[in-house]
This record gives C-alpha cells, sequence and structure tokens, in this order.
C-alpha cells in the first residue's frame, strides 16, 4: 500500500518536474496532454536502487530564465513556468491511478530531456538502521542529556493537564418548591487516560439535598471522540445511600451531540443506568442554545430508593446561556423532569410530584 | 551595506496614547563575540504593560548582524529561573550549537551560560528563539541578517527588518491548557444559526455533512485574535512601527514570522512586492502582491515606493481575526489607510484531502464570514477610504476573471481546467468516478490509506485523496482578485549544490486530532517514540509530508535545508520551513549531510508542545550503534 502511495506521489512528480524545462508549454495544449514523462522516466526510479546513489550526470541543463541582474529582473514570467505542473501533477495523479505499473517498464528516458536535482524519481534504498544512542553524549555528560531529553520528551506531548466544567450549576424554580441542581465534571491527566470525577444532584431549598451522587472514575480514550470510564458512584442524598461500580462512555457523537452513559451496579446487587446528552447550537459567537435530555433507568425495583424497573425518570432542559467568556457563561431555560412507570408509583404513593416544570437560572463555567 | 536600518529619527512614542508611528530601529549586535542575556522583563504594546521574556532587554531579540565567512561567538547567559536555549534558526551550524535542550545540547541552567560558536557558512535572513517549554512565545524571539561575503545579487538601497510576532496576555500554559480542555475556546468566528439564517458560511446541507463527520470548518487558527495582538518589531497595530525610505528607493523588507502560532498573509496596498528570498535563500525574483508566510519563514521582499506617501503594512493572521500593521512612509508621523479585515475563509473538502471537482467550498467566496464574529482590536484601525481603496487595488474580490487579464495566472480558473480535464479523461479516470460520492461517505479514517499511521485516538482524519498542493495559494487567498505568491513561483537564484536523485524516499503523516488538540506525526508523538528517524551521512531522501490533518502546518528540519519538488529541477528553492497545505502533500529532496541529531517538527509552538515532532538523526555509514 506505501509502495503503490510512493508510486503514486513518485508520479505526480515527476509530472511536475517535466515542465520546468518546457517552460514554453503553453496552456492551452496541456488538457489533451498525452503526459509522456512518467511512463519513461519510470525506469530510473527502479535502476536508482543501489545504495550508493549515483551522482546525476551533470546535464547540460536548461537554465531557466536567468537573471541577467538581479535588481533589473523585470517581469519574470511565472505566469507561465509555474502553474502547469500544477496541473499536470494532478492530471497525472489522477492517471497513475488506472496505470497498470508494468506499463512503465522497459523505456529509455526521452531524448533531450536532461533532468537533473528534483526532477530525477527517487530510488528505492532501503532506510539505514536507527541508531540506538544520542548524539550529543558524545559532546555532553550523557547524565545532563538524560536530564535534558526526558524533559524534552515531557514538553513534546507528554504533559498532564486538567479541567473543571459545571455544565449546570442553577437555580430551579416551580411552584412553591424552588430548588437547586448540579452537573458537572473534572480530569486530570494525559491525552489518553485521565482521571475524571463527576458529580450530579438537586435539592430543594428548604428540604435538602434530594438526590446526588458523585463519580471517581478512570477515564480512557478508545477512539478520536470517545472514552471508556470506570470507576466508583457514591450517592450523597438522603439515606439509604448506595455505592456502585462503574462503567460507561463519554464522548461527542455525529452530529456534534456530547453524550454519555453509564451502568451501575450497586452494593446490593441492583443494576441501574444513566444516559445523557445534549447539543449546542450557536445562535451568534456568545449566545448559546443548549437543548438537554438525562434518562435514567433501572434493571428492577428497588423500593428502598423508590426506584422502579424500566426508564424511572426523564429530565429534558432546554438553556440559553450567553459566554462572557469562554468560562463563564449565564444561562435561563426550563427543565422538564418526569418519574416514570413504578417510580411514578412510588412518588404518588409518597405524595411527591411525579413530574415538574421549572425555570431555570444559573451559570456553566469551566476552568 | 544599503543603508542599514532605517535613520536615526527615534521619538518616544510611548508616552502618546494614539501612536502617530514609532520609527524605531531595532537594536543590533555584531561582530566576532556577541553577549546574549536572557531575562523576564516587561513589554509596552499599544500602551499596555506585559510580562515577557527578553533578550538584553528587548523584544523583540536584538538583531544580530554577521558577515558571511566570517566566525562568531556567542555568550549565552540565562537569567530566568529555568532552563532556557537559544535555537539558530536556518544556520548551519554543528549539532551541540543548534540548541534545543535535550537533542543538541543540555540546554542553559538557570544563571547558567552557554558559549555558541560556530563559522558562519552563509548568507541571509533568519532568526533566532528558544527552544525550551513555551518560551518562545513569550518574546524570546529574534532576528540574524547574515552579509554575503561577495556582492550580494539582490541590490537594494535601504532595508528594514519585519519581525511579525503574536502576543497575548494569556501565559502560554494557559493557552496550551485551554486549548486541551477546549480545542475552540480561542475561535470567535464559527459559524452559527446567525450565519445560517442570514445566508453566510455553509448551507444547511454542509453543515449537517460536516457535523456528522465532527469537523469544524471555521477552524483555521487553533490561537486566534481573541488572545493575540499581533506584532511588528514588538509593536502592536495601535503602536504602528514606521519604517522610513525615499521615494524612489529600492527597499528590502526582511520579513520574518516569529509568531508562535500565526500564519500571515502579507501585503502592502499600492506596492507590488518582489520576493528575492525565501529562507534566507535567493530565489529568482517574482512580483506577487501579496504572500502567505507560516511560522518560521522568512521572505525578502523588494519594494520600490516612487511617490511621497505613506503605505500600510498589513500582515492579516490566516483566520482574518485580527493584522500586524506597521507603516512604510518618507517621514515620521505619516500614516497611510488602513484596510479592513478581510472575511474568514472556511475550510474546504480539499482540506480534508479530498480533492473532488465541483464539490465543497468551490462557490463559497461570496458566503464566507460570520455576521456575528469578532475580530481583535486591529479592525477598528480600518479607514473607509482604505476599504474604497483597497477594493481597488486588489480588485475585486467577486469578479475573479479580473485577475485573469491581469496577468494570466489565474490559479482558481487553471484548478477549474485541471478538474474539468480530469473528469472529462477518457476512461482511465479513476477520480472521475468519486466525483458522484456525496461527501459523507467517503471514509475519512481508513488506515489502509495509510498503513504506516498508528491507529490511535489522536488521528482524527486520514486524507483518503491527499494531493501536491505547492502550486496552491494558501488559505483564505483563493479568491483574492490579485497575485499570489504560491511555492512553485519560487526558482532559486542558483543551481542546487546537490543534484542527485534520492536514493529512497520517505512518506511522514501529518497527523491530528483537533477535538483533543492532539498532533503528531504518523499517528505517534514526540514523547511516545524515542527512535529518531535515521539517516545516513550523505545520503538524499525525497520526503513526502502527508497532511492528514485539516489545518496548515509549516513543517521545519534543523540542520539542513531542502529542496521543494515543485518543478524546478535543479533550481528548486532551498528552504527550512514549508507549510504543507491541509489535506495536501508537500515534497522536498535533502541531503543529510549534518552528522547528529536533530530536531524535526512543526513550528506551530503548541502543535509541537503536544507532541508534533521527532528527532532525525544523520551517521555516517557503519556508525549506528
Amino acid at each position: 500500500m506505501s509502495t503503490l502511495r510512493t508510486a503514486l506521489i513518485t508520479a505526480a512528480t515527476l509530472g511536475l518536474s517535466v515542465p520546468a524545462w518546457a517552460q514554453d508549454h503553453s496552456m492551452d495544449n496541456m488538457p489533451g496532454m498525452e503526459m509522456p514523462a512518467p511512463k519513461k522516466a519510470a525506469p530510473k526510479k527502479a535502476k536508482a536502487s543501489p545504495a550508493k546513489p549515483k551522482r546525476a550526470t551533470p546535464a547540460p541543463v536548461e537554465k531557466p530564465p536567468a537573471p541577467a541582474a538581479l535588481p533589473a529582473a523585470p517581469e519574470v514570467d511565472h505566469s507561465k513556468m509555474n502553474h502547469g505542473p500544477t496541473s499536470d501533477a494532478v492530471m497525472d495523479h489522477g492517471t497513475m491511478g488506472e496505470m497498470p505499473m508494468p506499463a512503465a517498464e522497459g523505456e529509455a528516458a526521452p531524448e533531450g530531456m536532461a533532468m537533473s536535482g528534483t526532477a530525477l524519481p527517487a530510488g528505492s534504498a532501503p532506510p539505514p538502521p536507527v541508531p540506538t544512542d544520542r548524539y550529543a553524549d558524545r559532546q555532553f555528560p550523557s547524565d545532563e542529556m538524560a536530564r535534558a531529553h526526558a524533559e524534552m520528551m515531557k514538553e513534546s506531548g507528554g504533559l498532564n493537564f486538567g479541567a473543571a466544567l459545571l455544565n449546570i450549576a442553577e437555580y430551579q424554580a416551580h411552584r412553591g418548591r424552588d430548588g437547586y441542581r448540579w452537573d458537572g465534571e473534572a480530569w486530570y491527566g494525559g491525552d489518553i487516560n485521565r482521571l475524571w470525577i463527576k458529580s450530579e444532584g438537586e435539592g430543594e431549598l428548604r428540604r435538602g439535598l434530594d438526590s446526588g451522587d458523585v463519580q471517581l472514575l478512570y477515564s480512557h480514550a478508545i477512539d478520536p471522540y470517545f472514552n471508556l470510564q470506570a470507576g466508583v458512584r457514591q450517592d450523597i442524598g438522603p439515606l439509604p445511600r448506595r455505592t456502585y461500580a462503574t462503567v460507561g462512555f463519554e464522548g461527542l457523537a455525529p452530529g456534534m451531540f456530547e453524550v454519555e452513559g453509564a451502568v451501575f451496579l450497586s452494593n446490593k446487587g441492583e443494576v441501574i443506568g444513566r444516559l445523557e446528552g445534549y447539543y449546542d447550537q450557536r445562535i451568534t459567537q456568545r449566545l448559546v442554545f443548549q437543548p438537554r435530555v438525562e434518562l435514567n433507568l433501572s434493571a428492577q425495583d428497588i423500593p428502598e430508593i423508590a426506584i422502579g424497573s424500566g426508564l424511572s425518570n426523564v429530565e429534558l432542559g432546554a438553556r440559553l446561556r450567553y459566554e462572557i467568556k469562554r468560562q463563564f457563561a449565564p444561562y435561563i431555560g426550563v427543565s422538564y423532569y418526569r418519574k416514570l412507570g413504578d417510580t411514578a408509583s412510588y412518588a404518588r404513593a409518597r405524595g411527591e410530584d411525579v413530574h415538574a416544570t421549572s425555570f431555570v437560572a444559573g451559570v456553566r463555567f469551566w476552568f | 551595506m544599503g543603508g542599514g536600518i532605517a535613520l536615526a529619527s527615534f521619538f518616544p512614542a510611548w508616552a502618546k496614547p494614539v501612536s502617530s508611528g514609532i520609527a524605531a530601529p531595532l537594536p543590533t549586535v555584531s561582530g566576532e563575540d556577541i553577549k546574549l542575556t536572557i531575562a523576564r522583563q516587561s513589554v509596552m504594546i499599544d500602551g499596555k504593560t506585559f510580562r515577557a521574556i527578553g533578550v538584553n532587554g528587548t523584544v523583540p531579540a536584538p538583531l544580530i548582524r554577521l558577515r558571511e565567512g566570517q566566525r562568531v561567538r556567542l555568550h549565552v547567559h540565562n537569567q530566568l529561573n529555568e532552563d532556557s536555549s537559544i535555537h539558530w534558526h536556518g544556520l548551519l551550524v554543528p549539532p551541540q550549537y543548534d540548541g534545543v535542550p535535550g537533542v543538541s545540547f543540555p540546554g542553559i541552567r538557570p544563571g547558567g551560560t552557554y558559549l555558541y560558536e560556530f563559522d558562519v557558512k552563509q548568507n541571509g535572513t533568519y532568526w533566532y528563539h528558544s527552544h525550551s517549554g513555551l518560551q518562545e512565545q513569550e518574546g524570546h524571539y529574534g532576528p540574524i541578517v547574515i552579509d554575503p561575503a561577495g556582492t550580494d545579487p539582490v541590490q537594494y538601497d535601504r532595508e528594514h527588518v519585519i519581525v511579525l510576532a503574536d502576543h497575548s496576555p494569556l501565559s502560554p500554559a494557559a493557552i496550551f491548557r485551554r486549548l486541551k480542555a477546549n480545542p475552540g475556546h480561542f475561535n470567535f468566528q464559527r459559524q452559527t444559526l446567525s450565519g445560517l439564517l442570514g445566508g453566510r458560511d455553509q448551507p444547511l446541507k454542509e453543515r449537517l455533512d460536516w457535523g456528522k463527520m465532527r469537523m469544524d470548518p471555521a477552524d483555521i487558527s487553533d490561537v486566534t485574535g481573541s488572545t493575540y495582538t499581533f506584532l511588528v518589531n514588538g509593536y502592536g497595530p495601535e503602536d504602528n512601527w514606521t519604517a522610513l525610505f525615499k521615494p524612489g528607493e529600492r527597499v528590502r523588507l526582511r520579513v520574518i514570522n516569529a509568531s508562535a502560532m500565526t500564519t500571515f498573509n502579507v501585503r502592502i496596498p499600492g506596492l507590488s512586492l518582489q520576493i528575492v528570498q525565501a529562507d534566507g535563500q535567493n530565489v529568482m525574483p517574482v512580483d506577487v502582491d501579496e504572500f502567505q508566510i507560516g511560522v518560521a519563514e522568512t521572505y525578502d521582499v523588494i519594494v520600490r515606493p516612487t511617490a511621497d506617501l505613506a503605505y500600510t503594512f498589513v500582515g492579516e493572521s490566516v483566520d482574518r481575526s485580527g493584522m500586524a500593521r506597521a507603516t512604510l512612509a518618507p517621514r515620521p508621523g505619516m500614516r497611510a489607510a488602513v484596510p479592513a479585515l478581510r472575511k474568514r475563509p472556511l475550510a474546504t473538502m480539499k482540506d480534508m484531502g479530498m480533492d473532488m471537482p465541483g464539490m465543497g467550498g468551490m462557490d463559497m467566496k461570496d458566503r464566507e464570514g460570520d455576521p456575528t464574529g469578532e475580530q481583535n482590536a486591529s479592525a477598528s484601525l480600518a479607514t473607509a477610504a482604505a476599504v474604497a481603496g483597497s477594493a481597488m487595488a486588489m480588485g475585486s474580490a467577486s469578479e475573479p476573471s479580473a485577475a485573469a487579464d491581469m496577468s494570466g495566472m489565474d490559479h482558481s480558473s487553471m484548478a477549474g481546467m485541471d478538474h474539468g480535464g480530469m473528469a472529462g479523461m477518457d476512461g482511465a479516470s479513476g477520480m472521475a468516478d468519486h466525483s458522484g460520492h456525496q461527501m459523507g461517505s467517503m471514509n475519512m479514517r481508513d488506515f489502509g490509506n495509510a498503513p504506516q499511521v498508528k491507529r490511535d485516538p489522536g488521528v482524527q482524519t486520514i486524507s483518503p485523496m491527499p494531493v501536491d498542493r505547492m502550486g496552491d495559494r494558501g488559505q483564505g487567498l483563493q479568491d483574492v482578485g490579485h497575485r499570489v505568491l504560491v511555492y512553485t513561483d519560487l526558482i532559486a537564484l542558483e543551481r542546487n549544490p546537490d543534484v542527485r536523485a534520492p536514493s529512497r524516499s520517505l512518506d511522514i503523516h501529518l497527523t491530528g486530532n483537533m477535538e483533543r488538540f492532539m498532533w503528531s506525526f504518523d499517528g505517534r508523538k514526540m514523547s511516545d517514540v524515542h527512535e529518531p528517524i535515521p539517516f545516513t551521512e550523505g545520503e538524499r531522501v525525497r520526503v513526502n509530508l502527508i497532511n492528514d490533518s485539516m489545518m496548515a502546518h509549516p513543517i521545519h528540519i534543523h540542520g539542513h535545508f531542502f529542496e521543494l519538488v515543485t518543478g524546478h529541477g535543479d533550481r528548486a528553492p532551498r528552504k527550512h520551513t514549508v507549510i504543507v497545505q491541509p489535506g495536501g502533500i508537500a515534497t522536498w529532496d535533502f541531503t543529510a549531510d549534518a552528522v547528529g541529531d536533530w530536531a524535526f517538527h512543526c513550528h506551530l509552538l503548541y502543535h509541537m508542545h503536544a507532541g508534533m515532532m521527532r528527532v532525525v538523526s544523520v551517521r555516517p555509514k557503519g556508525d549506528a550503534a
């Protein structure tokens, strides 16, 4: 595969080279040009393999119009010299792909076409072995070099860094029971492996925390957009609290949707899950509309914490933020929350709301 | 010596709230023994004070002026409380003096001094900077000019060194962390719903397609004018650093991009720019109206202002989030109209390595630019006259045909021709088959297209159909209606020193993940790879840099020049740094003639910091330990 690419590039290069001498090629005749160059020059490439590259025959190269006196050098006619080759290259490229390679064999270099320098095709000599020492160790104490080398490596892709984002940090106003809600994450590490902390939860102003959790996760990049994450989750809401082992994912889905999902196995053997996604629609450079959805699921009824099996609740949000700075964006919005199925039944039995619509105001920030 | 640096008409413009222009010459050091001291200091930019790292008390560091053939001893003293270093970018020096800690030497400890001593074997415009940590972003960079031993083939009456840079009030570590946490953090020119409703940027279908691929076509620069002020010789756009000339003079501008992260598109409305040197190597003069300069590249330009007028030097960041601005004027205090920042470009399918006719971005030019997009303070410099004037000087972007009339070098129509030709080619056209593909249907991450690349979360995409883009204009310049430099325009003034055929070729994939801000070669970060890329002394190798990412990368190799394979045979332009366009291929030949270990990396500072680097080793045959 790579040889094919090399061949293609070589061919393109050859194509490029031709008009360098044939500068009087007028552009008109190019589209119909027969492109003899790649075919005829190709044998050179085959021959050039010996490790000791031959010095190119000091060809009587026709020099480009020499500038008699540079300062004067008035109008160099680059309009003719330069653009031809480019189009040739593209054309050759296209053709080569289809051209059976053997066709290139056994033809002599064109008469009168002296080729030199970058016009010549590359050979196929093998690369030399990879040295295992550091050259500078011959000139400097190797411990000093080792220290500097380690530092250079670290500063060339090996550094750790971190950031924290509170996507939601808001006051929620709904009929008589105003509350608050947060959803955020922080991470630290390199490009591939990171330590993550996630937390989300909600509460009512006078009653305190309704539900909340904190997760500590190891995150590993599995493709350009997604991270696999595993770790533990601790509920921090009212008793009884659970501790879970968790595995999930987080990333950017096609269409630029930020999505995450996780499965949680509790210390009581219950299995629950969570899916979350949002999309940032830029209205202007700083005004951003963010629709968001969160689904919580359960594999079984868990009466103790009032969760029923299946889809236990859904939260839909629409928030409009203004990025005063990229890191600091106040917002307003609407949030709709609904318990479903048995979870809703548990709630009704306890005299709690099954659904709620809130107007929200908060700040999204990261640092 | 061509008039040296501008006249000594220095005046204390620091204190003025609105500067009428600062015609301060760069502090210069020269001779055989040069003392440089690296230390923390403060700098004032557009009237505000910031912390910085300077050399001999200045940012940029002093101009080091040398003469070809001399020997130089550079005593570098580090007064920081961390290790430091100086790398002489583009200078061919023995490896122990190349200045990369951990590769070529141990670095300079706090309070320590290191003596660099070498023969100056070349001439031209170069620069120097720290290769330790992220110090370069903090101001640790400066220009080098080496006068030729003989007659300079470039004639000029006067010269000015123009060091472009980007400055942020944030610490570089903070910038890097923000990029890791939120790669779009600094981009305030993203596509928005307002833009969609206003008929700007991509239409809905394309937005959905790009969203499906999880790619942001507005991701042109990682770090933008939202935090950067773009500098000329350490001065902000309001400061208005001024280069003086006498009408009728040939003025040589030595333009150096010493930025950490910013690709600039440079132009001087009203003046034709004659490119005479690239990366310190003389080239056949090429007249253009604008050129793109990648991080770490240098271009020497001759301008010939004949009128008693001021001109604005515009270094527009590639994402158009701001500009570096200076003035060329016959007298201090003069100023010219400043053009408005143009609309930011969007990446196209070609930038994703899918070069297909009639696809993506071809008709974008009138739709670009989000109505809510934000640019930095330099946008407020634009004058109404300049807007009108620049439209005149630049030709109208909506009329590409005007360009064709001008010089017959209209690239965009050429490109169209190629595609047309290809699609129409009989039978043999494999490419034509793809034209019917929906863009989402192509596998954007097929490791079969790049078997040497590690299957890693750090690799977001593999260009399915990368093409040589050395003849393409840089991002955002496809549709400007005037002459723009492309790499294929460059032809070395002299025959290349080594014109042998390469004995082998080597593919290196430029890989990354914009969502995680990971950058690498072949899917592997520097920090994960201990083996160098090996070369035998004297061997000539063709290197194909294949960009599998949607961002342009200025790739730099230490200790060597390479010859771009752009169709100019033994007159290939020699460079030390080359921009590899998004989804494109850049090919160069080089002779591994400098024994030692050398750094090889993307010169976008935070890309290198993220791991887009390797060590290359050059050893005598049979020396491998």
